[in-house]
């Protein structure tokens, strides 16, 4: 093991590790001598494992993927015919996906140097969150990522009940999209908490939650917030007519 | 009004905006043509960059923003203005390769990187760098990922077309990095990504 003095350093990844290897030996790139790096390579997992260190899985599979490539180039090529194509370098693959890597690598870094927002370069401040909540204004369309932050925070509230209970009577996704509907009836918009008013079961938050979503499917609603973070509104897509009646089975959900 | 006392107005506006100010979003505003609100922007830009200034106008996210200069960067951190964070090498690799392949799976990702990329993704959604375009029409429909504005506004980009060209081919220049000895090694442990991915406060 002495051959090569391992300085480890923080490899992200299996390609990371090899294309450290290739430089470190100043090997060319698009022939690399597979025998010598397979063996550098399973050095340093060894050496891993005798420091107890946990060996992610990618790089077993990279240490997979070498010895394959190596025994692939000691068998000898079968040409067949003349006219065949010869068969691509086992290498092939691999190489390029090291240089794709080390591309992005690259890249990666640049990006960093550059000036950052926030960090060398600023804006003037922006104004207190507290202060947009209430404009009227510059509403952005809320997505979905934003939605599910916003039920874990409400089913945070409502922690799990550990009793074992049978109740018949629930409340059906039709129902609250009829209700939600109802409530929106006159209004310009809701809050999304205030249709999690308290005392409402995490059974029920579930209910309407899917509600909701089947009422942005059917684009009856919009959610909307004036800034990331801010309160999130539900707002009507189309007016609600007040005698529209609104024709939704269960069947048609997907849900019983 | 003629177009000398358009250029004042246009810089009040962009001075009060929340973000990065689109020309088109002011032509509105003002209800003027286009083209007289981009000549005022670039008698404003001239016009910063002619006298020395703290801020100059820089293009970012398809609109236009005010934006100190790098060089004050240290003073304006003593002020308690930085949010500082370092990105691990983790997510900004992801982060680069999902600005030049987006729309991108993060099967995709994972290929390109050789490790599994879960956790650095989530950091990134959370951080709204990234944002789910949608799903792909390929068995098990799995999510497709692009990059938000705040992605663009990070890095003080007009759009997506000004990021840095990729090398075609990258020599490969002998490590210059300082090693690390074999007692520090961590990182290959999975979740230490995600310990990695963390802005730090």
């Amino acid at each position: 093991m002495s051959g090569y003095d391992i300085h480890l350093e923080n490899f992200e990844g299996p390609l990371d590790l090899l294309l450290h290897l290739i430089k470190k030996n100043e090997m060319e790139i698009s022939d690399i001598p597979i025998a010598a790096i397979t063996a550098q390579y399973l050095g340093i997992l060894d050496a891993m494992k005798t420091l107890n260190l946990d060996i992610a899985g990618e790089f077993l599979l990279m240490a997979a993927t070498l010895l394959h490539i190596k025994s692939k180039m000691l068998l000898p090529r079968v040409i067949e015919d003349e006219t065949e194509q010869e068969e691509e370098d086992p290498r092939a693959e691999l190489v390029r996906r090291l240089l794709e890597y080390q591309k992005y690598k690259d890249v990666s870094e640049t990006l960093e140097a550059g000036p950052l927002l926030g960090r060398d370069l600023f804006t003037r401040a922006d104004p207190e969150p507290e202060v947009l909540e209430e404009a009227e204004t510059g509403f952005v369309a809320v997505g979905l990522f934003d939605l599910l932050a916003a039920l874990r925070d409400v089913l945070e509230e409502k922690p799990e009940e550990f009793v074992h209970e049978v109740n018949l009577e629930q409340l059906s996704v039709t129902d609250r999209i009829n209700a939600i509907l109802t409530e929106l009836r006159g209004k310009e918009s809701i809050a999304f908490l205030d249709l999690f008013s308290d005392g409402i079961k995490r059974s029920e938050v579930i209910v309407t939650f899917l509600a909701l979503l089947e009422l942005v499917k059917m684009h009856m609603v919009r959610f909307m917030q004036n800034t990331h973070y801010g309160t999130i509104w539900l707002f009507p897509s189309v007016a609600v007519d007040e005698n529209a009646e609104l024709e939704v089975g269960e069947d048609n959900l997907g849900y019983s | 009004m003629d177009t000398h006392d358009l250029v004042p107005l246009v810089e009040a506006l962009i001075f009060a905006a929340d973000g990065p100010l689109k020309a088109e979003r002011i032509a509105e505003a003002l209800e003027r043509p286009p083209a007289d609100i981009r000549a005022a922007i670039e008698a404003l830009e001239a016009d910063y960059a002619e006298r020395p200034r703290g801020f100059f106008l820089q293009e970012v996210a398809g609109g236009y923003q005010l934006r100190t200069h790098p060089e004050y960067a240290d003073h304006l951190r003593k002020l308690g203005r930085s949010r500082p964070f370092r990105f691990s090498r983790p997510a900004l690799e992801s982060l680069a390769i999902i600005a030049y392949r987006q729309p991108v799976t993060r099967a995709e990702i994972e290929y390109l990187r050789g490790v599994d990329s879960g956790s650095v993704l989530k950091t990134l959604l959370e951080k709204r760098l990234v944002r789910i375009l949608g799903k792909k029409d390929v068995p098990g429909k799995p999510m497709i990922y692009g990059t938000t504005k705040e992605f663009l506004e990070l890095f003080g980009l007009p759009d997506l077309s000004s990021l840095p060209t990729l090398s075609e081919f990258s020599e490969l220049a002998p490590d210059t990095e300082t090693e690390v000895l074999m007692d520090s090694l961590p990182l290959l442990v999975d979740g230490e990504e995600e310990a990695g991915g963390q802005e730090t406060e």
